[in-house]
């Protein structure tokens, strides 16, 4: 159920985007979402590829500080309101998001968001019981 | 120009006399009075009857540092607590502080060398001399105080900071000296400026400046904005406080007041003791101090001795500007920092072997410490603020420890680059004479 999710902490300074992005290529990874949360100094850049695991130890073996993180991949339909019906759920059970980003995703129909909260379980239990798709690790990674 | 003319001008063998005098009589009193002398004077098969000329100096034991850290806080005193006035302390940032003790008697010796001091700089009774050396445990505000009262300057007390105040007094009383830090210098300088302040109404003719190492380069600059001549005073707590030795107006390096202090060069590594001239550790002993008595004090400080005559007529031994450290202390804003001290409030925070490194440099006249630690797997998490807050963390407890604000760096793994044996931790981009020259040989 849960996506596995990479996370790599980069220095705010020139290069080090393209050098991930050139390590997964040389490796054969393909990134199917990547979202970047930055300050001044540094930032966290967070990934979802194929074969996760393996990802991680490529880029520990390349020397980068990786971490790796359950979010949930939602089904969220693509019309105006949509997002906003899925947050509006979570809101109400009190669970907070901590971040989210959207997945390219090349099916038609309804548009992928990945979601990073506290209570994983909660969330698809509340996002389930109201008709909202939360996509599998296999479909998400293979897709 | 003296405050003691006797004393700064004696003739070099008669000196050689008083100073033998003197220190047979400190040999016999700290071996009387502290257990530490009596203990280390005895290991080294010495009696104090032994010492019969300046050359013994060199069989007697040294004192470090971490012989003071031992005994804190009053274990190296030679007086009761009822003899001692006045104790002052460093920052105690590498732990326990250094505590040293002055009686009555002390206290008259460091207001008399530093009225020498001040009077080596053209400082004397007709000046307004505006103190803004830190008043309180540091020996800076008060040292020189006494000095400047001795001389019958009027005296300023205005310790450090409050530079928009410091310029109002100036102009107001008409102050004609200054003493504090080199880096308070440059920074007043700036403010002077930036307030546009009418320099017409600014008296100020000369400074002492100590308590940090500071190039020449720096000393013109400071002479230059300011319209001062700048003096380079020396003197650390251990041995008395500022008034250890003193420029004068002729520029030949700094007077040490050795009918007080008697000073030595050695090897560093051997302890072998080195002919003027050449480049050594510092190495001073007190020859009249009463409740805090050493004997051949190893400073860290590297420096050199002359002893060719100066001009102005002292006939002391000189020695040059400190040109390093035998340590990897460094100096910034006047606070002792070492590299270690980071090093365990890392551990403490609670990262094992934590690779960090220290960036000094100068941002316009004031220093700038910024520390780069690298972030392990250990304590990485996907979140900013969670990065965030450790920076913060690692910042609230640095500048506990130090006393002075930083900037902490979170930077990535192996960015901080290793070394095969000492590693490096610092990299000082001030322009300070010979800052690294201990570390490269």
């Amino acid at each position: 159920m849960w996506v596995k999710q990479i996370s790599i902490f980069l220095e705010n300074k020139s290069g080090r985007l393209a050098a991930v992005a050139r390590l997964l290529a040389d490796n054969g990874f393909n990134i199917r979402a990547l979202s970047i949360a930055d300050t001044s100094d540094f930032g966290i850049l967070r990934l979802i590829v194929n074969d996760p695991a393996r990802a991680y130890q490529v880029l520990k073996d390349a020397g980068f500080t990786v971490s790796e993180t359950e979010v949930l991949a939602v089904e969220v339909p693509d019309r105006p309101g949509g997002l906003a019906g899925v947050l509006d759920l979570l809101h109400d059970t009190g669970i907070n998001i901590e971040y989210l980003y959207a997945f390219v995703s090349k099916s038609a129909g309804n548009a992928l968001v990945l979601l990073k909260v506290e209570d994983l379980e909660r969330a698809v239990e509340v996002l389930g019981a109201n008709g909202v798709t939360v996509q599998d690790y296999n479909i998400v990674h293979q897709i | 120009m003296y405050w003691n003319r006797e004393m700064e001008c004696m003739p070099a063998e008669e000196r050689k006399k008083l100073q033998l005098e003197r220190l047979r009589e400190l040999v016999r009193r700290v071996y009387e009075n502290v257990p530490h002398y009596q203990r280390v004077l005895r290991e080294a098969g010495l009696r104090p009857g032994d010492v019969k000329s300046l050359d013994d100096l060199a069989h007697l034991p040294f004192t470090a540092k971490d012989d003071l850290r031992r005994t804190y806080p009053f274990g190296l005193f030679a007086t009761s607590l009822a003899n001692t006035v006045r104790v002052h302390a460093s920052s105690g940032t590498t732990g326990k502080p250094v505590v040293v003790g002055y009686t009555r008697k002390d206290i008259d010796t460091w207001s008399e060398v530093m009225a020498r001091t001040l009077m080596c700089a053209g400082v004397k009774d007709d000046d307004i001399i505006q103190i803004a050396y830190g008043y309180g445990l540091f020996t800076g505000g008060l040292g020189v105080h006494y000095g400047a009262e001795k001389v019958g300057a009027t005296v300023v007390p205005i310790s450090v900071g409050n530079t928009k105040r410091q310029i109002m007094l100036m102009e107001d009383f008409g102050t004609t000296a200054l003493a504090c830090t080199p880096s308070y210098a440059l920074h007043l300088s700036e403010v002077l400026e930036e307030t546009g302040t009418d320099r017409s109404r600014i008296r100020l003719r000369v400074g002492v400046f100590g308590a940090e190492p500071w190039s020449p380069q720096m000393a013109r600059e400071i002479e230059k904005k300011l319209n001062v001549v700048a003096i380079d005073i020396f003197g650390l707590s251990e041995i008395i406080g500022p008034g250890v030795a003193s420029e004068c107006l002729y520029n030949t390096g700094l007077h040490i007041f050795d009918d007080h202090f008697l000073p030595e060069v050695i090897d560093p590594a051997t302890g072998a003791q080195l002919p003027p001239g050449e480049e050594g550790e510092l190495v001073i002993t007190t020859l009249t101090k009463e409740a805090f008595p050493l004997i051949r004090y190893r400073t860290r400080d590297i420096a050199t001795l002359h002893v060719e005559p100066c001009p102005c007529g002292r006939t002391h031994v000189r020695m040059s500007k400190v040109m390093g450290r035998t340590d990897d202390m460094l100096i910034i804003r006047g606070v002792n920092v070492f590299p270690s001290q980071i090093e365990s409030v890392l551990l403490e925070i609670g990262h094992a072997e934590p690779h960090y490194l220290l960036v000094v440099d100068r941002k316009g006249p004031l220093d700038h410490l910024e520390v780069w630690v690298e972030v392990s797997e250990r304590f990485f998490r996907d979140e900013v603020r969670h990065l965030e807050s450790l920076g913060k963390t690692i910042k609230r407890e640095i500048e506990g420890t130090l006393g002075i604000g930083v900037e902490v760096k979170l930077v990535e793994p192996k960015t901080i680059e290793r070394s095969q044996g000492k590693a490096k931790r610092v990299v000082d981009k001030r322009d300070l004479p010979g800052k690294n020259k201990p570390q490269e040989g």
